[in-house]
């Protein structure tokens, strides 16, 4: 399906601490406004392999909307308050906690799981990592998913979210026995 | 709260320049290509409990991650790829161009897309609170800047040549000058952030950051070329740096369907 790669792609190198002031932006979580009918919460903590929050990690999703269709909206750095451009931005607080206000993914296709698509991104971490969040609502469409069932039964967990009051948490965890499973793609 | 990370600064600039160049051996004498850094390089000590210790899982990309955010000139202001006009007077230092492009595995030119970058004053210093390295903070300069690529995936920024800087990883750390640069390509798989340094820095052989790309090829992908081409008559020196993405996954067809 892919053709083959001719170039040697560019390393990637570690966000670094200092990105606080360059990269977050006014906004920046708030896929739809927080009051907004239907508005959810996606969050979470990152921690690293000794079970401690990681205060310095950025977190990216990048989702359909609520009816599965995958916005070609720009104005995601200065959002307007109405357009759903499907992509936020997190750096998480002190105690490593990130937080999105978004809606939650439809699905893309009949019987097709929704998930939202995640980078991370932190200091210590030399190369950025793709994730996905499922969402936990229908076990059966989630047992039918290509990903989840290549995913041995133990560590499958990790890629589901849980539900709360707000929405959906899911924690990161860089490494450890809870380690969250990590996506490679073809051609990286 | 203190967090798990090697701020202590112990170790000696020897004993990390011994681990580097031990695992550069011991890839040497492997002969299987890498192109990217490790996760889990000890020499860079903060990497010690944030690299996952499990092979990344393969996954065929699907849905939403055949797709990348679509950015336009509305999230962009006229004036935020110019890092020298963004105060009342002028930055102190030696004022560059940095230009080049940025193509996808195939050569494609990635169009339309953002870069994002951010980076220290000529002295070192960056407007983050965190950074406490005991240099000048130079009022006319933020160090923040974001652009479009354009039709042929071109990306041009002027601002200033950064400075090297101190940090914590052992005694008598520096980073080599650099530049971070964000990323975003015509998927999701694309994105990714990385360093750009300039030509002949004497830091190279001694950072482990840079030597986490243990591929001596691989990391030299990372340094910019002087350009004269590039350099303005009586304005600032140029350098030029072109930027390939991992390969596309979309074929032909839905490349089209995504216009
Ligand atoms: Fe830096």
């Amino acid at each position: 399906m892919s053709s083959q790669a001719i170039l040697a792609a560019t390393p990637g190198q570690t966000v670094g601490p200092f990105y606080g002031y360059a990269l977050p932006y006014p906004g920046d979580s708030e896929l739809v406004p927080a009051g907004r009918a239907g508005a959810i919460r996606l969050h979470g903590t990152v921690y690293d392999g000794a079970g401690q929050p990681v205060p310095d990690a950025l977190i990216e999703i990048w989702q359909a909307d609520e009816n599965g269709a995958v916005s070609r909206a720009g104005g995601s750095l200065r959002r307007d308050g109405f357009s759903f451009t499907g992509f936020g931005r997190a750096a998480v607080d002190p105690e490593g906690h990130y937080s999105f206000t978004t809606v939650r993914p439809g699905p893309t296709g009949d019987g097709a799981p929704a998930f939202f698509a995640m980078t991370v991104f932190a200091r210590g971490l030399l190369n950025r990592l793709f994730t996905r969040v499922y969402l936990p609502d229908h076990e059966a469409v989630l047992d039918g998913d290509r990903l989840l069932r290549s995913v041995a039964e133990e560590r499958r967990s990790t890629l589901v979210a849980e539900a709360d009051a707000d929405g959906y948490v899911f924690d990161i965890h860089l490494q450890g026995d809870d380690e969250t499973v990590f996506l490679a793609f073809p051609g990286a | 709260m203190k967090t798990t990370d090697s701020d202590s600064a112990q170790d000696s600039q020897a004993t990390i320049s011994d681990e580097i160049a031990r695992i550069q051996d011991d890839y040497q004498s492997t002969g299987v290509e890498e192109t990217q850094p490790r996760l889990d390089y000890a020499p860079y000590r903060s990497s010690l409990l944030r690299h996952p210790t499990k092979d990344p899982h393969h996954a065929d990309p699907e849905t939403i991650e055949l797709f990348a955010p679509v950015f336009g000139q509305r999230d962009i202001g006229t004036l935020e790829s110019d890092l020298t006009v963004q105060h009342h007077g002028e930055p102190v230092g030696e004022r560059i161009v940095v230009t080049g492009r940025v193509v996808d595995g195939e050569g494609r030119p990635v169009r339309h897309q953002l870069v994002e970058i951010w980076q220290a004053n000529a002295s070192g210093r960056y407007i983050h609170k965190r950074d406490q390295h005991p240099a000048p903070i130079d009022p006319n300069f933020t160090g923040v800047g974001r652009t479009l690529t354009d039709g042929d995936g071109s990306y041009a920024f002027t601002t200033i040549k950064p400075g090297p800087y101190p940090w914590k990883n052992h005694h008598n750390a520096w980073r080599p000058a650099h530049i971070h640069f964000s990323l975003f390509g015509q998927e999701f798989t694309q994105r990714m952030i990385t360093q750009m340094y300039l030509p002949g820095d004497p830091l190279f052989a001694l950072d482990p950051i840079y030597q986490s790309i243990v591929d001596p090829k691989a990391r030299e992908r990372l340094v910019a070329s002087y350009d004269h081409d590039v350099t303005q008559h009586e304005w600032s020196t140029g350098y030029r740096w072109d930027i390939v993405l991992t390969g596309s996954h979309r074929t032909p067809m839905e490349e089209e369907d995504s216009k």
